[in-house]
């Protein structure tokens, strides 16, 4: 009894131990190549990575680290396995997912990716991942007047954290302007023109760190979307009707002083430099009656181009965003039906349709998509490439009874990468289409029955 | 879109009453406006226009039409304008024939002068005013001509129903005794006009007396006691009528008749008086005194003249607004003489009497306008039926003897006249002809008028660009979203009163004074840190705690109604409270001028400095210096302005609407 017991702690013991022992101490980093671009506000990094298996068993995924303040402000993670050689390369996408480590050090977060196939002993494995980092620019100083420009601090680290042991690194940092207020150095490291260089280091430990801060100039529109709340309303009478609330706000560093109309008009290059006055939203190609507008009117200037692939919206807010100032407006359009609407295998219906911001270069920090299904559909169901919270809403609009199924899908931290299909499945029986014409029909019909009975029915008492 | 200035805040009011319900709203005191003083809103407004859109949207939503507010407001105006043209026509029956009815409701409905209230968007009280103001009157004629009790009770409703929309019930208040005092003048007093009148009278002063901002003014005020007077005038009337039937002695009656009139006035003199003494009758208002004597205001009250609505009214714009109207009416007035009845002296008498208050305001051309499109409806329709009956008539007797017998008499007068006029089936057909090209020159003028001065609003104002292109300037609206997002939600705007609703409603923010102008001495506070130097309105501006300036300065655009334009009134309305601002010291030889040549005073006021911070260094216009303002055609004057306590905020694209911050007092140490 004591020696069964024995072997099935072993076993457990075994099954447990193999995880942790594959992915911490049998993977090592052969060359690891970083390239961080700060060129907008939202920071991506290009991680080229060589890893080895240097354990004696097959490993099916590794750990991606990332400090706290990193993992907070993490939008995406994604990884390609790279095979062939040269020219004859080829990239599959990997499985990227955020997990949780017991023995974590420091708080730091972790994505783990799982490989193509389990890499054997010995073997080596290319990967490209991309990270994008949101709100990791801090504006330094804080205010600024109208006349100046916008410097911020990044900060990272010099190697590269990883929970393997790393052979070979360099990282590469590339700011938007040669304007470099200073930078740490960390040995070899040199600056040329907007590059800056790190490395390459030798033989670092698992979870080595070396905190660098680089204080650079970047006057690129940090357009922060606060809150967007897009409603996307389909109607089975041939057009999608997409409404887009927008909070936008100035994310860079906050405007002090005076505003000078003078100033901001006759010395355009370097009066106001950090602010931004125009942008961009990229909408699918067949749209129409586009509107652009506010809580108080409709705001004249927008300018609308239609293409085969793309249609772009160019428009003003009411003024130009300094630092800290803020604009809501409302972006409306239509879409004809057949382009997104299709009909499944299984008889039921579903939507395809781009998620994320249209904005280009923005970020989101709150986005919330409601998918309006006609009223009298039924089984709704979403499926998106990523994790997104789920709700079910009911909205009524005209004529309706019973109200219309609303699937909400709610996302935080939502940069352009995020703009990729999803899916909303349902069914709905056409009939319902003719509900609420019937509806109108009969009211008018018995409005008319109403007026024939009482023209014709004399309600007097006394004869006439 | 909502338009002007007044339309805000019944938006903004009817919002509120949606949102919060009736109770709330009638409650409501707003402390938005007029910081510090605060406004009760619910007893300081007519609020027939935002109960209408109120209902109007719930019965949608209960319909499930699930529309949003605004556009309730919006469409508020052109639905019951088109109310309006179904109550003309009945009117216009009531009055004369279907005919004319039809003709009125034709008139009314593309009449410049009522479009100008009744497009989309503008929301204001005279949307449904003029709505209820037709109806009542319609009402009263009908109860007059039936003697029905029934209609009596509908003109009292719809008089209620005038009251709680709009101060100009004061109009029927006093035009009904008018009328009636008339017809007791002229011997046409009858038991209809005896039920017509009282009930109307009774039952609408008490329903009046439901709305608060009116209050117990019917029987306090000098502007009711008309109506009143009469009121008693016509139960002594029918006193007089039984005591005659009772006593059946001539004789005697004259001796009755006479102590009773005579003590009639003596006592309603006395009761008068002690009133008015006792301050119990409040004396007329300003507004009414400036109505029946146009110079009034211009000598007494600078407030109210200084609204461009309330100037007296030009030629042009009675052309504008009436086009042929203007000539048709006195054609309409001899038709109504001859064919004189109750419902006739009715209509001569509105017509007249509105007539000469739309001479003395712009603004009551509104009023006017039923009149004149319902009496000119009389001409046309009087006339072409002359004239087709003409017709007729010739070719009956070419034709053939017999047709239904319409109108013996006028076939007979016809062929006497037969007998008399050669050419007079051909002088017919030539007139036909140029009444109906006179009304599609109307037509025409009218969608001109609409299309070019009533379709967009004043608050975007567009230009012609060098090549002909239209240049859109939003500058206010811009100006206000700024303000909306970019102040701190209690931040307090001091600005001239014309956008104080505006600021409220676009920008959401609180300002010192707003366009219900009930405190004067508020809005000659501000008039009086707008026309004092920096220093002296520092000091006001931090008494009334006020975050931001804003001005609008049309110097760069040419844009001419601006603040440097209106300055004047803010001097004249400050300097009538306060004694320290004297308008000939912002005068230079009774001239007002910006340039070098302007008053040293002028040239370091508030207002001058705001405007034209900076501006000297803009070069507005090519070929001319720096600073040059293309609103006044000149250079201005002090190009070197250096502000203390004010620090520019926000200056709108075409700088048309500048905000200023007031920064905090600088330490002491």
């Amino acid at each position: 009894m004591a020696a069964r017991i024995g072997i099935f702690a072993v076993v457990v013991a075994v099954f447990l131990s193999i995880p942790a022992f594959s992915s911490a101490q049998d993977l090592q980093i052969v060359n690891a190549e970083r390239r961080i671009d700060l060129s907008s506000h939202i920071v991506k990094a290009f991680l080229t990575l060589k890893v080895e298996n240097i354990g004696k068993s097959a490993a099916a995924e590794m750990l991606l680290a990332f400090s706290p303040t990193q993992i907070k402000n993490l939008a995406m993670v994604q990884a390609l396995a790279i095979t062939g050689k040269k020219k004859k390369k080829t990239y599959l996408p990997l499985d990227v997912k955020p997990t949780e480590q017991p023995d974590a050090p420091n708080d730091t977060g972790y994505y783990r990716v799982t490989f193509v196939s389990p890499l054997g002993p010995g073997e080596t494995v290319s990967l490209e991942v991309l990270y994008i980092l949101t709100h990791s620019l801090e504006p330094f100083p804080v205010e600024i007047t109208q006349s100046e420009s916008q410097l911020v601090y990044y900060h990272d680290s010099a190697v590269i954290l990883s929970p393997y042991h790393v052979k070979q690194q360099t990282t590469f940092v590339k700011t938007p302007s040669t304007r470099v207020e200073s930078f740490t150095s960390i040995e070899p490291a040199n600056r040329a023109g907007k590059e800056i260089k790190y490395g390459p280091y030798e033989n670092r430990a698992s979870y080595s760190y070396a905190p660098v801060i680089i204080h650079f100039e970047n006057n690129s529109p940090f357009a922060v979307v606060e809150e967007l709340v897009r409603e996307i309303e389909i109607s089975h009478w041939g057009s999608l009707q997409i409404t887009e609330n927008y909070r936008l706000t100035h994310g860079g560093a906050r405007h002090k002083g005076v505003f000078s109309r003078v100033d901001y008009q006759s010395k355009r290059s370097v009066s106001g430099a950090s602010s931004f006055n125009a942008l961009l939203a990229v909408l699918p190609p067949r749209v129409n009656s586009v509107y652009y507008r506010d809580d108080i009117g409709n705001i004249s200037t927008s300018h609308l181009r239609t293409g085969f692939r793309k249609s772009e919206l160019e428009f003003e807010p009411r003024y130009p965003l300094f630092g800290g100032w803020r604009a809501t407006f409302i972006i409306g359009y239509r879409v004809p039906l057949e382009d997104y609407l299709f009909e499944a295998s299984d008889g039921r219906r579903y939507l395809n349709f781009t998620f994320g911001c249209p904005l280009v270069e923005t970020i989101v920090n709150k986005l919330t998509i409601k998918v309006v299904l006609p009223e009298g559909s039924k089984d709704p169901s979403a499926i998106l490439p990523f994790t997104v919270n789920q709700d079910l809403q009911v909205k009524y609009s005209y004529l309706d009874i019973v109200g219309r199924t609303v699937v909400v899908l709610q996302k935080d931290n939502v940069v352009p990468t995020h703009n990729v299909p999803f899916q909303v499945y349902y069914t709905f029986k056409p009939i319902y289409m003719l509900a609420e014409p019937f509806m109108l029909v009969s009211a008018f019909f018995f409005v008319f029955v109403a007026s024939l009975a009482y023209v014709h029915i004399d309600l007097n008492i006394a004869r006439k | 879109m909502i338009h002007e200035f007044d339309p805000y805040f019944n938006y903004r009011t009817t919002l509120f009453l949606t949102e919060k319900g009736f109770y709330e709203f009638w409650n409501w005191f707003d402390s938005e406006s007029w910081y510090p003083l605060g406004r009760i809103i619910g007893g300081t407004l007519y609020p027939g226009l935002m109960v209408t859109a109120a209902l109007i949207y719930w019965a949608l939503r209960f319909l499930r039409f699930f529309v949003h507010i605004r556009e309730v407001c919006v469409l508020t105006a052109p639905f019951f304008a088109s109310n309006t043209t179904l109550v003309a026509y009945f009117f216009g029956k009531e009055i004369w024939d279907t005919g004319a009815g039809l003709v009125a409701a034709v008139l009314i409905a593309i009449c410049p002068g009522y479009i100008s209230r009744s497009v989309a968007g503008s929301y204001d009280n005279e949307a449904v005013a003029i709505f209820a103001l037709l109806l009542t009157f319609y009402l009263f004629v009908k109860a007059v001509n039936t003697g029905s009790l029934a209609w009596a009770l509908g003109s009292a409703f719809g008089y209620f129903y005038m009251v709680s929309a709009w101060g100009g019930y004061v109009f029927i208040i006093n035009l009904v005794p008018l009328y009636v005092l008339v017809l007791l003048i002229t011997g046409r007093y009858s038991m209809r006009l005896y039920i017509a009148y009282n009930c109307m009278y009774i039952l609408g002063m008490l329903l009046a007396m439901q709305i608060r901002f009116v209050g117990f003014q019917h029987v306090q005020s000098g502007e009711h006691m008309g109506a009143m007077g009469v009121f008693l005038l016509m139960q002594v009337f029918y006193f007089l009528d039984w005591v005659k039937y009772q006593l059946n002695d001539t004789k005697l009656f004259q001796t009755f008749l006479r102590i009773t009139v005579t003590s009639a006035i003596l006592v309603g003199g006395i009761a008068l008086g002690v009133g008015t003494a006792s301050g119990y009758i409040s004396p007329w208002t300003g507004r009414f005194y400036s109505l029946l004597d146009p110079t009034y205001a211009k000598d007494h009250i600078p407030i109210i003249a200084s609204v461009s609505e309330h100037q007296p009214t030009a030629w042009s714009s009675f052309m504008f607004d009436y086009h042929i109207l203007l000539f048709l009416f006195p054609a309409g007035l001899y038709f109504c003489f001859k064919r004189l009845s109750d419902a006739t002296i009715f209509i001569v008498m509105y017509g007249l009497t509105s007539l000469y208050f739309a001479g003395v305001m712009v603004r009551l051309i509104l009023v006017a306008t039923p009149a004149v499109c319902l009496i000119s409806a009389i001409a046309v329709s009087a006339t072409v039926k002359n004239l087709t009956s003409l017709l007729r008539t010739k070719q009956k007797v070419s034709q053939t003897g017999s047709t239904k017998g319409a109108g013996s008499s006028k076939a007979s007068s016809k062929v006497t006249l037969d007998q008399s006029q050669p050419f007079q089936k051909n002088g017919a057909s030539a007139l036909l002809v140029g009444v109906f090209y006179l009304l599609s020159r109307y037509a025409i003028h009218c969608t001109w008028v609409t299309s070019e001065a009533y379709s967009s609003p004043s608050i975007v104002l567009a230009a012609r660009g060098a090549h002909g292109n239209r240049i859109l300037f939003d500058d206010y609206r811009e100006a206000y979203y700024w303000l909306r997002q970019n102040t701190p939600t209690d931040a307090k705007i001091m600005s001239w009163w014309d956008y104080g609703y505006q600021i409220t409603a676009m920008g959401n923010r609180t300002v010192i004074v707003d366009n219900n102008t009930w405190n004067n001495t508020h809005i000659a506070t501000v008039g009086r840190a707008m026309s004092s130097n920096e220093d002296e309105a520092y000091e006001i501006m931090r008494s009334l705690d006020v975050n931001y300036v804003l001005v609008v300065f049309g110097g760069v655009t040419g844009y001419s109604s601006d603040d440097i334009n209106k300055f004047l009134w803010m001097v004249r309305i400050g300097g009538g409270v306060f004694p320290v601002i004297k308008e000939p010291d912002y005068l230079v030889n009774g001239e007002f001028r910006v340039d070098k040549g302007a008053s040293p005073k002028m040239l370091n006021c508030l207002m001058y400095k705001l405007c034209y911070y900076r501006f000297g260094e803009l070069t507005t216009e090519y070929g001319k210096p720096p600073g040059y303002d293309r609103a006044r055609g000149g250079e201005i004057g002090n190009k070197d302005i250096k502000l203390e306590h004010l620090e520019e905020a926000y200056t709108t694209s075409n700088w048309i609407v500048r905000i200023y911050r007031v920064k905090p007092p600088t330490n002491r140490l």
